[in-house]
């Protein structure tokens, strides 16, 4: 393994939602999460990659202490936070920091954007409250936003405006890492790209680490320096984000590379043949959980469930025959 | 163009009435719908592309006044027209709606069957269009015609790839998947035999995979059919997928229209540079467009992108520039260059 | 400039609001003002029977009642009994029904979903119905009425909260404060709390003008303050027997009560326009 210090180590973590029916007996469990294990590094960027249903978010919220794992460990900074929720969690959270899919919804509308940003060092810290003043106007001037700001209500601000001031919470603590949930989904393209080289600078600027959740693949392509495919709670294939794109490993990462509209090269929809759905995620089929769509699977696919395995330098994927699509592209 | 467009709508002009004041949604737009042809409607929030698409099929908000403007349909003015007519002949007949949400587009409580046959009980192509006020809703489904418009919503079922479509339509919309739901509204645009269907961001709740699914299925079946598609979207990348044509708005203006190879290849209006120049593309750099898309109550005078532009000028702020170009249309003082030779 | 400037701006763009603000306004300034602006201050609880039944004119403003005292001092006085009920009863309801509501509507308990069908029955009786039963077997006087007032009251308040907090708790900021580590007591009283006031001060406002009608009604049953005080309730029931002869007997407290009741719900309904957070500003524009 590389000499990069390991700054969050995910190990087997599962996540089950019980399902109920009518008359509130269990009849089943979603497995959301299903033996999850990956590591980031110090500086990364990390992304993780799904369509609905696939357990991206459960995983965020997981490691930002919303959802507490069913089994599992998560180990940041070397020390275990597996289970930690609410007033335990407290040191954690000024190092590691989760931000929603809308980060201007965060704000409490009765509340200033001043005090808003103050809230998490009153919380936190024992900084007095000039100190405190004096770093609300240097993360706010990091986002670029004017000290002015701090005197107006949420609804005051257009909803970039908002986005920032989300993103300047979250900075507030000077986490180490940072979760982003979602951060361009439903976004014209030009606000996006706007919020994608914010969040470069901000890295730099903060010596941060993301965890970068997205269903986009082609900003997760430009933004990630490793990314991690996951289908229906598990991990399917981890590679560099150069790799995984050049040489998908996965059936299913291959179908879901080749899905994505390519403007100026063929049309996709002439040529691609991924049929069906995902199954129903509380009841799922034995063996590997791609199998029904797979143009490989074999007899071996139904009765033994693939894990993940090295195909390469830095490249793992979980399936049976993972060198078998060589020059086969769908 | 050409002489005999679908669908033509020209000048425009439409405006909502709010509590600050009245916001021009739409100022002077022109839109052809040429006949068998997809048309890609393309832009981002604000620009008013679900506001025209509204405008055609006659179903925009109570505070809404349409200002000015022609839209013709067949040669027929859609905005004259009376509303009862509108509804009966035109809206859900000859003009079919794929709307973007497919979970609230169902009633949860009826059973697709149901639906459907309420659907084709109306609006069926089998179905005499001249009966009208209290006659109209005493009129039994003759069961003749119930059973012809059944088997034919059965076999258009199989043809959107529903698996089992006997036992489809006795299930509730809450057990079928998005992209199920997707197939079925689109199963139910075509049933009525439409010589349009307008198709509102019909793939963005959707998954990529599903997504490449839908947007082949619903070129096939427009395509075999001869139906025509006017397609909005704000992804480029859908409209690249199955468009014919493509036009860009910004702000509530038209800015660009061109066949898509000459579009993506050598796209000469400002803005749409910008915004295939923004895609993400892991060989550059992240281009930014600086500014914001302006508030449609007091928007820029002339030409709406002009405070954006790196091209502007006095003259761009002064009016809106006219249509320039023929196969390829641009709205702008400063286009960028034809380029002889377009890749196609 | 202060929230409560900003509001009382905000409430004179609103005809009607303004009207139930001066409403309210005129009987609180009469019933603290009353000795002052009463014609007859001492006369309030006399007997005077040579004057009794005298119409509006001349020393009597608002004539005399069977006793003989001077109608429009007892109404100025009894404003200050309406009002000491009112302000309790729905000050105790409050502080009652506001904490149960938070309690029950953040912590998801089966204690918290077993208060809420209590106070569902509660809200099931009619308030006048519970409040008759309580100062009946209580016997009357004004300690009782404001008892029996704020026990049929406060589950108003607590469904309420209980509801706004149940929706609020979905809110994201309201997950965003989680995440960040806030302690829960903080999270109810600086975030949950101050978004559910703008519900409850109408709801207050609203409220005074129902209690006020009650104690009427408890006051018109003879199981309010007992005589000689001048309870307008009392004062009408006392006004029957003379009609239609005596009319001004009953025209003054009855006035009185609708005018109160009616300054309440206006300025409640004006409120909960004004309340509205995405209309605050921080400096006017």
């Amino acid at each position: 393994m590389s000499a990069h210090a390991t700054l969050l180590q995910v190990s087997e973590l599962r996540r089950y939602f019980p399902v109920h029916n009518v008359l509130g007996l269990r009849t089943g469990t979603i497995k959301a999460l299903d033996d999850v294990s990956f590591d980031v590094r110090l500086g990364e960027t990390y992304g993780i990659v799904g369509e609905s249903g696939c357990g991206k978010t459960t995983l965020g919220k997981t490691l930002a202490g919303i959802h507490k794992p069913s089994a599992g460990r998560i180990l940041f900074e070397a020390a275990d936070i597996s289970g930690l929720q609410g007033a335990a969690r407290g040191p954690v959270v000024q190092r590691l920091q989760y931000i929603h899919q809308d980060p201007g919804g965060a704000l409490d509308p009765r509340w200033t954007i001043g005090r808003s940003l103050d809230e998490p060092l009153a919380t936190h810290t024992t900084l007095s409250r000039v100190e405190r003043a004096a770093r609300s106007r240097e993360i706010l001037a990091a986002v670029g936003l004017p000290p002015g700001h701090l005197d107006l209500y949420p609804h005051e601000l257009s909803g970039g405006q908002q986005r920032r001031v989300g993103l300047a919470r979250i900075l507030m603590l000077k986490p180490r890492l940072v979760i982003l949930d979602e951060p361009t989904s439903g976004l014209d393209v030009s606000v996006q790209a706007t919020v994608l080289k914010l969040l470069r600078k901000l890295q730099r600027a903060f010596d941060l680490t993301y965890v970068f959740i997205s269903h986009d693949l082609s900003v997760v392509r430009i933004m990630c320096d490793r990314v991690a495919v996951m289908y229906l709670g598990r991990i399917v294939e981890i590679a560099p984000a150069a790799g995984l794109f050049a040489a998908p490993q996965h059936p299913y990462t291959r179908s879901l590379l080749s899905a994505i509209p390519r403007i100026g090269g063929k049309r996709v929809t002439d040529f691609f043949a991924l049929e069906g759905e995902p199954p129903d995620a509380g009841n799922l089929p034995s063996g590997c959980r791609f199998r029904a769509r797979c143009p490989l699977a074999a007899p071996v696919c139904a009765e033994r469930e693939p894990r993940l395995a090295p195909v390469g330098e830095n490249h793992a994927t979980a399936c049976h025959f993972p060198h078998k699509l060589e020059g086969a592209r769908t | 163009m050409s002489a005999n467009p679908l669908l033509e709508v020209r000048d425009l002009r439409i405006g909502f009435a709010t509590d600050s004041g009245v916001a021009r949604v739409l100022d002077g737009v022109n839109l052809s719908v040429e006949r068998g042809r997809i048309m890609g409607l393309v832009g981002e929030s604000g620009c008013g592309k679900t506001t025209l698409a509204r405008a055609v099929l006659g179903i925009l908000a109570p505070n809404a006044t349409t200002e000015g403007g022609a839209i013709r349909f067949d040669g027929q003015d859609l905005l004259g027209m009376p509303r009862d007519r509108l509804q009966r002949e035109v809206r859900g007949r000859r003009i079919a709606f794929v709307p973007q949400d497919p979970y609230g587009a169902f009633n949860p409580l009826f059973r697709i069957g149901d639906q459907i046959m309420e659907l084709m009980k109306w609006k069926s192509p089998l179905r005499d269009q001249g009966e009208r006020g209290l006659g109209a809703l005493l009129t039994p489904y003759p069961r003749a015609r119930r059973r012809a418009d059944r088997a034919a919503a059965i076999a258009l079922l199989n043809e959107v790839q529903i698996p089992d479509p006997e036992r489809a339509l006795g299930k509730l919309p809450g057990q079928f998947s998005g992209g199920q739901r997707q197939r079925l509204m689109i199963a139910m645009a075509l049933l009525t035999n439409p010589d349009l269907i307008i198709a509102d961001e019909p793939t963005t709740a959707l998954d990529v995979t599903i997504q490449a699914q839908i947007l082949k299925l619903l070129r096939s079946l427009a395509k075999d059919r001869g139906v025509s598609v006017l397609l909005t979207t704000h992804d480029l990348g859908t409209a690249y997928e199955i468009c014919d044509d493509i036009t860009v708005m910004y702000a509530g203006q038209e800015v660009e229209t061109a066949p898509v190879a000459e579009f993506f290849a050598n796209p000469r209006h400002p803005y749409t540079a910008h915004l295939l120049a923004s895609l993400p593309d892991p060989a550059r750099e992240i281009q930014e467009i600086g500014g914001e898309i302006p508030s449609l109550l007091s928007p820029p005078t002339g030409c709406r992108f002009h405070p954006r532009c790196r091209s502007a000028s006095a003259q761009c702020a002064a009016a809106r520039p006219p249509v320039s170009g023929e196969r390829q249309m641009v709205r702008c003082f400063h286009p960028q260059p034809l380029q002889q030779e377009a890749r196609l | 400039m202060t929230g409560l400037a900003y509001v009382l701006r905000r409430l004179a763009h609103d005809r009607s609001a303004l009207l139930g603000l001066i409403l309210v306004l005129l009987v609180v300034l009469a019933a603290i003002l009353a000795p002052v602006i009463s014609t007859h201050p001492e006369a309030v609880w006399d007997m005077n029977p040579a004057n009794r039944l005298k119409p509006p004119g001349g020393e009597w403003l608002l004539g005399t009642d069977r006793m003989g005292a001077d109608i429009y001092s007892r109404v100025i006085y009894g404003a200050r009994i309406t009002l000491l009920i009112a302000f309790v009863a729905v000050g105790v309801s409050l502080l009652i029904g506001v904490p149960i509501g938070l309690w029950a509507g953040w912590n998801e308990l089966w204690i918290g979903e077993t208060l809420m069908r209590v106070s569902d029955v509660f809200l099931a009786v009619p308030q006048i119905v519970l409040a008759i039963a309580i100062a009946q077997t209580l016997g009357p006087s004004i300690e009782n009425v404001i008892l029996a007032l704020s026990v049929t009251y406060w589950p108003w308040f607590a469904r309420l909260v209980y509801a706004e907090v149940r929706t609020l708790k979905n809110e994201t900021f309201i997950e965003a404060a989680i995440a960040l580590g806030v302690p829960q007591w903080r999270i109810v009283l600086q975030h949950v709390l101050p978004n559910v006031a703008s519900p409850i001060i109408v709801r207050t406002s609203i409220g005074m003008g129902f209690t006020i009608l009650t104690a009427a009604s408890l006051g018109f049953l003879g199981l309010g303050a007992p005589p000689p005080a001048p309870e307008w309730g009392r004062m009408i029931s006392e006004s029957r027997e003379f009609l239609p002869e005596a009319w001004w007997y009953a025209l003054a407290p009855g006035v009185a009560i609708f005018a109160v009741v009616m300054g309440f719900n206006l300025l409640g309904d004006g409120l909960r326009d004004v309340l509205d957070p995405r209309l605050r500003r921080a400096h006017e524009r």
